[in-house]
């Protein structure tokens, strides 16, 4: 059982712009936030599959890149102090007899909340299985898609497949610590940090380690364990020996533990109410392009929207018999202390 | 104008194409099986679809980025391509394309 206890007001699940932005509304309404996100990072799918390429529907913005939004949003919520839990997978949630919720990560945490934000776009980003036949039975034995423990590495022989940061990335640290490393990539361009790149082909010019230009194809080995990682290159196949294969095809979505919590679901999606933007458990709120309602438009707009709604009725639970006063950011003093800017 | 749309379960389907549209945006609207998770930004391959000729030889070669993506899926063949990344012009009517196993949607 865990032990890691975390007693908060909300929890919200993806840290995504549409999470992002629920702190913000959260916040005004003196709601504290933890997030908690499957990647390293925050940005969601506006870091992981576009953080250069330009968005032009965001309010205010004619122009606006994945990654720089993130960063707008970062700076617009840091007043309020919400705290972020990356790597990890919310596993479960259940609501107790009280009406407070009890999550569970796979980093063995227990969060304790008020109000349960799901924001958590098209799922959980799980990493893509290279077309390689009967990888699976190698998988989490010799064939890893993320480093765990550097340790695991330590005086084997690597084959590293791939050619963005993720891949330049662990070339460069595990380097060091293997006993033989080979980098294969179909082509001799990198989508990586060009002082990585750089540092590979020293690498490669001082003869630490071996660039291969293929892909990968077949694997060889007994019982989960691999000996040979078959690259096909222009001149033929090429047997390399190889006791550890990292293979970064990078991400793809999937649903995930949401399926499982018992909420409506409409093809995949939670069915929310357009008022309070809550699931069938109430207390459980849905927000962005997870949720589906009539007429539902999944786009980074509608999402902020849906946040600013949530978080009234999100406030209503917490306090419930309160009463809300609504204010704008422009002339409330008492807003206007809560954003640190008087 | 119109292309030919024949699902993973063999089914075809004659769908109104719109001049600029991308392919994938049309399958998408006309609600088919087709993934297509990143939206059209050509970071995934969920909008993979074989491109039947002469309309295959027809279309720009694909970018270096498509190219790695489509290397990532189990079912590339030699008339693959991304469906996003064809947008839609008048030579293109009564394109046939097919949707490929690795653009389902998750079940």
């Amino acid at each position: 059982m865990s032990q890691n206890e975390i007693v908060t007001d909300a929890v919200i699940i993806g840290a995504g712009p549409v999470g992002l932005f629920a702190v913000f509304e959260l916040g005004l309404l003196d709601i504290k936030c933890h997030l908690i996100d499957i990647l390293d990072r925050p940005g969601g799918q506006c870091a992981e599959l576009y953080p250069e390429k330009p968005i032009y529907d965001i309010p205010g913005f004619p122009m606006v890149t994945g990654q720089g939004l993130t960063d707008n949003l970062l700076q617009q919520i840091a007043p309020f102090g919400a705290q972020f839990h990356y790597n990890r997978m919310v596993n479960t949630l259940e609501k107790l007899p009280d009406g407070t919720f009890r999550l569970t990560t796979d980093a063995d945490e227990v969060f304790l909340c008020k109000v349960v934000v799901i924001a958590a776009g098209g799922g959980s980003f799980q990493p893509k299985r290279p077309p390689v036949e009967g990888i699976e039975a190698f998988e989490n034995k010799s064939v890893f898609y993320a480093v765990r423990k550097m340790d695991d590495f330590r005086d084997q022989d690597l084959v590293i497949v791939g050619g963005g940061d993720s891949a330049l990335d662990w070339t460069l640290n595990l380097q060091p610590i293997v006993r033989s490393l080979t980098l294969v990539h179909r082509r001799d361009a990198f989508k990586a940090a060009p002082a990585s790149v750089n540092k590979m082909k020293e690498l490669v010019m001082a003869g630490k380690i071996n660039f291969l230009l293929g892909q990968i194809g077949k694997l060889d080995g007994v019982d989960g364990q691999i000996d040979h990682v078959h690259i096909t290159m222009d001149s033929g196949d090429l047997p390399v020996p190889a006791t550890r294969l990292l293979p970064f095809f990078g991400l793809t979505m999937k649903l995930g533990p949401v399926a499982d919590w018992g909420l409506e679901l409409n093809d995949n999606l939670i069915a929310v109410d357009t008022e309070k933007f809550q699931s069938s458990i109430p207390g459980i709120f849905a927000i962005g392009d997870i949720n589906h309602y009539p007429g539902k438009l999944k786009l980074i707009l509608s999402g902020f929207h849906e946040a600013a709604l949530m978080a009234q009725a999100a406030k209503a639970t917490i306090s419930p018999g309160e009463r809300v006063v609504f204010q704008y950011t422009t002339s409330s003093t008492k807003l206007q202390k809560k954003l640190g800017v008087v | 104008m119109k292309i030919l749309v024949t699902d993973q379960d063999g089914a075809e389907h004659e769908l109104e194409g719109l001049d600029g549209w991308r392919t994938m945006e049309v399958i998408r609207d006309w609600g088919l099986n087709i993934k297509a998770e990143c939206g059209g930004a050509c970071s995934c391959a969920t909008c993979h679809v074989y491109v039947a000729e002469p309309w295959f030889s027809q279309l720009p070669p694909p970018s270096d980025d498509e190219e790695d993506l489509l290397y990532s899926t189990l079912d590339k063949k030699p008339n693959s391509r991304l469906s996003c990344q064809i947008l839609l012009n008048d030579d293109l009517d009564g394109m046939q394309v097919t949707l490929a196993e690795s653009a389902r949607r998750d079940p």
